[in-house]
């Protein structure tokens, strides 16, 4: 395999797969929050409540 | 008598006469050792690698005092901690247990960030090759961009052991630097909009049982998709179980502080052991400085640019500037985050979302150097 051939697959596997398993990851950790909830529910901040600064 | 006399002064005077004859480049070394440790005591960058670090070039340095030939100290570092691997997957161990995954929990998608802050390794590699580094070499070049010292200590002592002086110094190096690379770059890809974005702020919707099983996932995930990258991930998946148990407060206070610090010492000692004048000194060093310093301002630029795509898809709800968080150098990158962040709106607070984004660059660090292995053992390579 040509150095080219090497570089390019690496970097076209190499960040996709990246991506791929961190969304993957993403989802799953998503999933793992949902079935074991806090016992707690959740509370905001009021300083920083989403959006665009005013 | 005096003859003898004379024979043992020579034995004393050999090691001024190397310097004066053949010298040179240890001479450079002592002083670049010397600025290491400058840098770490005045500057404080980087100090517990830099001074080590420091201190081993000059030791090294030092003519015929044979530190790094077979049966040296410096040299049974390295074979012992650095060949074996075993000194960068124990470091892993305590970085693992400093690390609160907290914030990534809050808010999973940010994961993301830390993928896309890894694509500066990739273009790197291209340009190494381009330069003419072999296929290998520019994977241990490419990963300076991970921004990860024990990672790219790892794989460049399996892959090209004779680069690994200049690897991981320029690591640490441009580890430290990342308050002065990432800003410029952070100002230049955000309009002025998106760096006044504020984020919302979730806490509290993480149970003890998702965090205790948050590194048991990681570990299992992404061993499977990335086998040849188990021992760095399970490593540091192993020091944040130890921490989130919270059945084993000793372990994890040994990870975290005395085996971190033992460590710490012997590596930094081990890699000052590689910059030895003659081998260091080569056009390929600055090759390498100069790649590695275009990597991190790759990955922030991509870090950047897919927080301005998470931006828009979350119909702004999402600061970009965040992004720059995702290339690791964990905690400094996220606190770059804040900073910039407050220059535009004091009652701006990144620092949570940027951290989330940081610790995702860290396990994103690890994943692309883990992927780049299995891709080189797939095509053979190794």
């Amino acid at each position: 395999m040509d150095k080219w051939s090497f570089g390019i697959s690496v970097t076209i596997v190499g960040m996709g797969g990246t991506l791929l398993t961190l969304w993957l990851l993403s989802l799953l950790t998503r999933i793992l929050k949902n079935a074991f909830p806090p016992a707690e529910a959740p509370s905001s901040t009021a300083q920083n409540q989403g959006g665009e600064a005013k | 008598m005096i003859e003898s006399i004379f024979i043992a002064l020579s034995g004393l005077g050999a090691g001024f006469a190397y310097l004066v004859t053949q010298g040179l480049p240890n001479v450079v070394m002592m002083l670049i050792g010397g600025g290491l440790l400058y840098l770490a005591i005045k500057k404080d960058v980087e100090p517990l690698l830099l001074v080590p670090i420091g201190f081993g070039c000059l030791l090294v340095n030092m003519p015929l005092g044979d530190l790094m030939e077979p049966g040296g100290i410096l040299r049974f570092f390295y074979d012992t901690g650095i060949i074996t691997e075993l000194f960068p997957l124990l470091i892993f161990v305590g970085i693992g247990a400093m690390t609160d995954f907290g914030p990534l929990l809050e808010n999973p998608k940010i994961l993301l960030l830390g993928a896309a802050g890894q694509f500066g390794i990739f273009l790197a590699l291209l340009l190494a090759l381009a330069l003419g580094f072999t296929q290998l070499e520019a994977v241990c070049i490419g990963i300076i961009g991970a921004c990860d010292g024990p990672t790219a200590i790892y794989v460049t002592t399996q892959y090209a052991p004779h680069l690994l002086g200049a690897v991981s110094v320029a690591a640490y190096s441009y580890m430290s630097l990342v308050p002065i690379i990432q800003p410029p770059i952070m100002r230049l890809l955000t309009t002025q909009r998106e760096k006044t974005i504020r984020m919302e702020m979730v806490q509290g919707t993480i149970s003890k049982t998702t965090r205790i099983l948050f590194p048991i996932l990681v570990t299992v995930v992404t061993g499977l998709i990335a086998p040849k990258g188990l021992p760095l991930m399970g490593m540091i998946m192993l020091g944040n179980f130890l921490k989130e148990s919270g059945a084993v407060a000793r372990l994890t206070s040994a990870s975290e502080n005395e085996i971190a610090n033992v460590v710490t010492l012997f590596l930094g000692l081990a890699i000052g052991g590689t910059m030895e004048g003659h081998a260091f000194l080569k056009a390929q060093t600055l090759a390498i400085f100069a790649l590695g310093l275009l990597a991190i301002c790759l990955d922030t630029v991509a870090g950047v640019m897919f927080g301005k795509l998470m931006c828009f898809l979350s119909g702004g709800k999402i600061n970009p500037l965040i992004g720059a968080a995702g290339i690791s150098a964990y905690p400094m990158a996220a606190r770059v985050v804040q900073n910039q962040g407050r220059l535009y709106d004091k009652k701006n607070y990144l620092l949570m979302h940027a951290m989330g984004a940081n610790t995702g660059g860290q396990i994103g660090s690890v994943m692309a150097a883990a992927i780049m292995l299995s891709i080189l053992k797939g095509m053979g390579l190794v």
